[in-house]
């Protein structure tokens, strides 16, 4: 009986958590078609998440392609294949790698900031302060995070797929001795046209995760400042969990729809 | 201004007001005391819009706040400023743009006259010298003092002070008080304030601000008229155990009452 009590409470909190996170969505695509919108926070929050993230997907991207190169290209020798190691950097950086770790990397640094910064603002009534100043909180943090969230984490991706491709050069070249131009028509020859369609369609999804599952922790961070520990935490591991599944169920859809 | 008609509210099992009403009249104190987790905040929190009643009639400026949506609640809101425990100051922004907030972000006003607005408001409350500081550099005192600017910046009819002296020394809480006094007494805001400091709450309700010839505003102490204006209210496990002024109050021979005021 305890173990079915215990189960019970786990499921209605979990239809809770998901009834409030459906509300949040619907209340930022709400705020995104009525005014006030406030415009310097939007550009603010691009600023914050594209340009801010830039440093962490860049190194993320070259020593991704770099290690891949170099991984692959010991495989590929054994076939006599190495000289197309571009194929597989270009193929497994733009149609997964790039995505996913780029996500990963914003769900580190992007996730985790926002529901700190959120966690805080709640704990110490400055939500409320904002809501009692007549401004809404949705409008005014989330809706910006999440348009931020949507629209950099693609651009971030593909500076992160050039970048890694950059670097697959680099080892294919001084490490692997294969031929600048080999290597860079093995990339080209490699790419479909529903490859790039897929490692683009992926992170506007996965951005879009990963804010909003931020925005929705940090909003119902209780408990002072062990709280916002808690909430910074559940959103990092929610989030990285969330993007490895949605990329998964994302490629399988892709896969299907688009092949 | 605002009128609470047998408003009750639980969170689960715990009862937090229970048949509680009262009237608020325009230029107005209304001091609500008790312990704390009497219900006190929850009060303010019901009339601002940030909680909603479970049962009774909530009314503010005409506007029936228990039942207008989120969105209806940002007019009434326009009229309403509320000061929070510990300030509640946006801590990335500086003191003018904390005190600007509203008119700043809410308004269609020119930046120069809410700058104008800005500088006049933290003048009155004689922190000019701050305006460009972070909550972060400033004492206690200081920052309860900017979260009154911030919520009478917009120059709203009613204040609402949650516990706006709690955790201050004395002279600092004075210096808060007569802030509080100078706002009701001299910019005709009609006022609740929560708290439990009862040397506060006597000392809001026992003075007045007067503004003399040469423009110097003095705290004095209330003519009993104006002492009459001040209204007391004490709770206890959800209920109003005492509704008065503070003669009554000092003279009541509640023996709950006695313990509180002793």
């Amino acid at each position: 009986m305890r173990v079915f009590g215990f189960f019970e409470d786990w499921l209605k909190g979990a239809a809770l958590e998901t009834q409030e996170y459906v509300r949040l969505i619907g209340a930022a695509f709400r705020g995104l078609l009525t005014p006030p919108i406030y415009r310097h926070d939007i550009i603010e929050q691009f600023d914050e998440i594209g340009w801010g993230s830039l440093t962490v997907v860049l190194l993320t991207g070259l020593f991704t392609g770099a290690a891949l190169a170099s991984q692959t290209g010991l495989t590929l020798d054994q076939f006599g294949a190495r000289p197309v190691v571009g194929r597989l950097v270009s193929t497994s950086m733009v149609k997964e790698l790039g995505p996913v770790l780029t996500a990963l990397m914003l769900t580190g640094r992007i996730g985790s900031g926002i529901a700190a910064e959120l966690g805080s603002m709640v704990v110490t009534d400055q939500i409320n302060a904002l809501r009692a100043l007549g401004t809404d909180p949705i409008r005014k943090l989330v809706l910006p995070r999440i348009l931020a969230g949507l629209l950099m984490a693609p651009v971030l991706t593909v500076i992160s797929d050039f970048v890694g491709i950059f670097g697959g050069w680099v080892v294919a070249r001084f490490q692997l001795q294969v031929a600048t131009g080999l290597y860079w028509s093995s990339v080209t020859d490699a790419l479909y046209i529903q490859d790039v369609e897929q490692g683009i369609i992926k992170p506007f999804v996965l951005g879009f995760m990963i804010v909003t599952i931020a925005c929705h922790v940090g909003l119902r961070t209780k408990g002072g400042t062990q709280g916002v520990g808690r909430a910074t935490t559940v959103a990092v591991v929610a989030g990285s969990v969330a993007v490895i599944a949605v990329d998964f169920f994302v490629t399988q859809l892709m896969v299907w729809l688009i092949y | 201004m605002v009128l609470f008609d047998r408003v009750q509210l639980a969170f689960d099992e715990k009862v937090v007001l229970q048949d509680v009403s009262f009237t608020l009249v325009k230029g107005h104190t209304k001091i609500i005391l008790g312990a704390s987790g009497s219900g006190k905040s929850t009060i303010l929190k019901i009339i601002v819009g940030l909680l909603r009643s479970d049962a009774g009639v909530v009314w503010v400026n005409g506007g029936r706040v228990d039942q207008l949506s989120e969105r209806e609640l940002m007019s009434v809101r326009g009229d309403l400023g509320m000061i929070f425990q510990e300030g509640a100051l946006f801590d990335s922004l500086t003191v003018r743009e904390n005190v600007g907030y509203k008119l700043y972000e809410e308004t269609n006003l020119p930046l120069d006259q809410v700058d104008r607005r800005v500088e006049e408001v933290l003048g009155f409350m004689g922190l000019s010298e701050h305006i460009d500081k972070m909550p972060s550099d400033l004492s206690g005192g200081q920052r309860r003092r900017v979260a009154i600017a911030r919520a009478m910046a917009f120059k709203p009819r009613i204040l609402l002070y949650d516990e706006a002296t709690t955790g201050l020394d004395p002279i600092t809480a004075t210096t808060v008080d007569d802030e509080i006094i100078k706002l009701r007494d001299l910019e005709g805001v009609s006022s609740i304030v929560v708290t439990h400091q009862l040397r506060d709450a006597f000392y809001i309700a026992d003075h007045m601000a007067v503004r003399g010839q040469d423009g110097d505003v003095q705290i004095l102490p209330a003519t009993p008229q104006k002492a009459d204006e001040a209204e007391f209210i004490m709770l206890k496990d959800g209920f109003i155990c005492f509704e008065g002024n503070a003669a009554e109050l000092r003279l009541s021979d509640d023996p709950y009452l006695k313990t509180f005021l002793s």
